[in-house]
């Protein structure tokens, strides 16, 4: 495996953990949110990061749900 | 649809075939080995094998017979898409998902009680149960909520059972959580019971919370992560701190409490932490647990690799008869109420039909990340057991038994353990006490004590160092009492939710979740139904955890039943009769299991609350006192409890013996059609929609 392979290798399984760890807090992507809202609401304002991470921070714990014991 | 299977080739029969011998080989030496201690690895290597072999072919058969996936078929992710519940999301990100929200207190809690009996019970339940039980129950649901938008299980259940059975099944589903609130709490009080350490580290998580909750607010939005690795650096430094708290008597004052004390400290604290604003209190330590949760399950992983403990515990001990001192009951059918997450846990139920069929891409991946995380949470099960079992079996049943059993000093505990076969000495309680930091480890009941003594030592093991242990048992000890506590709150809120919407059905204006009277009629409420048994829990003459566990263990089996009973009636529904077996043999045990353990918990001479009640009451009418009453209003409340505790089981009762009617009332309908009859929504296919 060449360096190059190895750095990106190593830069996908980061993106993974934070993915992961960000959502496991209730918290999705936000990159996919933007292009979601540019492709299909294109009308809405887009929020910053700290807005759309405080609107999902209130969602999480709105609802149903949860977690296990 | 159905994906053609693809003949294995010669290299994977033979790859198969060794595992195969592998497990069975490891099982036997598990199983059959009497004559010397064995060790861990084997145990491990087993367990391995069979989730392997499970995972390859039983959840397969259920992937392409049973539920028939289809990676065709658009996911309700793809369809409803919109950037924030609905997401197609990598699969191996959803699995994360979905094993830290399933992955709990409860698969680390009862294998440690259960280990009482010895190791192999717990062992073979957890191994078949997961393969056979638990996880068709997780992947069934949430292949089910795949092909139903998404929907949660109350929903579902409301669909295909009818209105009725839907709300009998939704009150059955708060009344389980109040119990699981309360035995988790109650497991917290166990464990910081005049432990100035434990109480001052677990206390000081509400500052950092508060601290990291107005950083991600107002100073950096939304960095989780550099906050929690701050909030974590202080965490361990108010664990090495909380030695010099413990070591100053003055302070060490501040943070002494008994039972009872904690009990109230613990409602009072539920109740303020679910009115407060989420982003202050709930959601920071939400994020710490989760994270620490993580990490200490792979820290233990890591321990028992490294260390391959022997296990100290025999194989199977004589409490198998039901005389344990940790939970009484025979084998059949108590160790299947008392091991319930890690061999099958009907809380799953809700999760997979709540978050994870929002974010699957592909209708294929259900498998993976239903029935593999659920093979996954049974690996921390067995983990836990053996942390337990490796213990010196005097000093687990020290911790373990109640104080009423076994006495309340180290030279009567250790003679009556003794006398039990279990050869220990009052030095050897006193120096474990002393290695840990804590005054004594007897009356520790509840699995959390125990498992941290048991890691504790393990990774004393592998990094030995002067006072490291007592270190490594209050990080234990605070990682559990970390996200108990963050369960509790979050289930406050959901229960409140629950009761605004039961309540909203007789009275409208109850329903507005952002009424503040409401918010705090229906907050008083949870708590005080979670608050009365955990107090109850605290006064216990048995301790709390012996009662308070089977009446958790039937709740939970009672849902896993229910959810079962719903997955039964859905592939009936869809005319593959041929596979109703699948579904329906661990929903039949579960019946079996929950209404045995129910029934014996009202009418069993020596075990029922029925017969505790009669036996304080004959007391009382006698002008006697029993222990650990000292009034006679004392003893009243034993009587009270356990007639409260009867009317819970027989609730309990009812409500399985409900839902089966209804059950198998629509299953015979929906046998006797001659047409699917199941609410799937239509076929889209996944190459319409996607570029």
């Amino acid at each position: 495996m060449s360096a190059t392979n190895a750095r990106t290798g190593a830069r996908s399984l980061w993106k993974w953990a934070v993915q992961t760890a960000r959502l496991c807090c209730g918290v999705p992507d936000y990159d996919v949110y933007v292009k979601h809202l540019r492709e299909h609401h294109p009308e809405r304002k887009i929020p910053s990061y700290g807005e759309f991470f405080r609107e999902r921070q209130e969602a999480r714990y709105r609802g149903t749900g949860g977690r296990c014991c | 649809m159905h994906s053609a299977i693809p003949k294995p080739s010669p290299a994977g029969k033979i790859l198969w075939a060794a595992i195969a011998i592998v497990g069975a080989w490891c099982l036997g030496v598990v199983a059959l080995r009497r004559d010397e201690p064995i060790n861990a690895i084997w145990l491990v290597t087993a367990s391995i094998a069979v989730f392997l072999i499970g995972y390859r072919f039983y959840s397969r058969m259920i992937a392409t017979g049973v539920l028939q996936l289809d990676p065709s078929r658009a996911t309700p992710a793809v369809l409803r898409n919109d950037g924030l519940d609905y997401v197609p999301t990598d699969r191996w990100v959803v699995f994360g998902h979905h094993f830290a929200a399933i992955a709990g207190a409860g698969p680390l809690v009862g294998p440690v009680l259960a280990a009482q009996m010895g190791y192999l019970p717990g062992t073979l339940w957890i191994l078949v149960g997961v393969v056979f039980a638990g996880a068709v129950q997780d992947v069934m649901i949430l292949g089910m909520s795949l092909r139903r938008d998404g929907r949660s299980l109350g929903h579902m259940l409301r669909e295909e059972l009818g209105e009725v059975p839907g709300v009998i099944a939704m009150v059955g589903v708060l009344v389980l959580m109040m119990i699981v609130l309360a035995v988790l709490a109650l497991v917290v009080v166990k464990a910081l019971t005049h432990s100035p350490w434990g109480t001052f580290t677990v206390a000081a998580t509400i500052p950092i919370a508060l601290l990291m909750g107005v950083y991600l607010r107002y100073i950096r939005p939304g960095r989780i992560l550099e906050i929690s690795i701050i909030g974590l650096i202080l965490l361990l430094a108010s664990i090495w701190y909380g030695k010099t708290v413990n070591d100053t008597p003055t302070m060490a004052a501040l943070f002494d409490f008994d039972a009872k004390s904690l009990a109230w400290l613990l409602i009072g604290y539920g109740f303020f932490a679910s009115v407060l604003p989420v982003w202050l209190l709930l959601a920071p330590r939400d994020y710490l647990s989760t994270f620490l949760k993580i990490g200490t399950i792979a820290l233990l992983a890591l321990a028992i690799f490294l260390a391959a403990p022997t296990l100290q515990m025999p194989a199977v001990t004589k409490f198998i008869d039901g005389t344990g001192p940790v939970f009484s009951g025979n084998l059949f059918p108590f160790l299947f109420i008392t091991i319930a997450c890690g061999a099958v846990s009907g809380w799953h139920s809700i999760i997979a039909s709540g978050t994870t069929p929002k974010l699957l891409a592909n209708e294929g991946e259900a498998r993976m990340v239903g029935y593999g995380g659920m093979l996954m949470e049974a690996f921390v099960a067995i983990m836990a057991l053996i942390a337990a079992s490796s213990l010196h079996p005097g000093v687990y049943f020290a911790m373990n038994s109640p104080g009423a059993l076994v006495g309340t000093t180290v030279e009567q505990a250790a003679q009556t353990i003794s006398t039990w076969g279990f050869m220990v000495t009052p030095q050897e309680l006193t120096e474990t006490a002393k290695n840990i930091g804590e005054g004594t480890i007897l009356g520790r009941a509840g699995g959390a004590p125990t498992l941290a003594v048991g890691m504790a030592q393990l990774l004393h093991g592998i990094l030995p160092g002067e006072g490291m242990m007592a270190m490594w048992y209050h990080y234990a000890i605070l990682f559990e009492a970390l996200f108990i506590l963050t369960t509790v709150d979050a289930g406050t809120r959901v229960g409140r939710f629950m009761i605004q919407e039961l309540a909203g059905m007789a009275y409208a204006p109850l329903k507005k979740t952002e009424s503040w009277v409401s918010n705090i009629i229906a907050t008083v409420i949870c708590v005080g139904l979670w608050g009365y048994f955990l107090y109850q829990g605290a006064v216990d003459p048995l301790g709390g955890i012996n009662t308070l566990w089977p009446l958790f263990g039937i709740a939970n089996q009672m849902l896993a039943a229910i959810a079962l009973m719903l997955a039964t009636l859905v592939t009936v529904k869809l005319k593959r009769e041929r596979y109703v077996l699948v579904p329906g043999v661990p929903a039949a045990w579960l019946v079996i299991c929950t209404l045995t353990a129910a029934w014996q918990k009202l009418f069993d001479d020596k075990i029922s609350f029925t017969a505790a009640a009669q036996k304080y009451a004959d007391a009382m009418a006698s002008g006697k006192m029993l222990a650990p009453a000292k009034t006679a209003e004392e003893m009243q409340r034993i009587v009270t409890n356990n007639r409260v505790d009867m009317a819970l089981t027989g609730l309990f009762m009812l409500l399985v013996l409900t839902m089966l009617f209804f059950s198998l009332r629509a299953i015979v309908r929906a046998w006797r059609a001659n047409h699917p009859t199941a609410h799937e929504e239509p076929y889209v296919a996944l190459s319409s929609v996607t570029p």
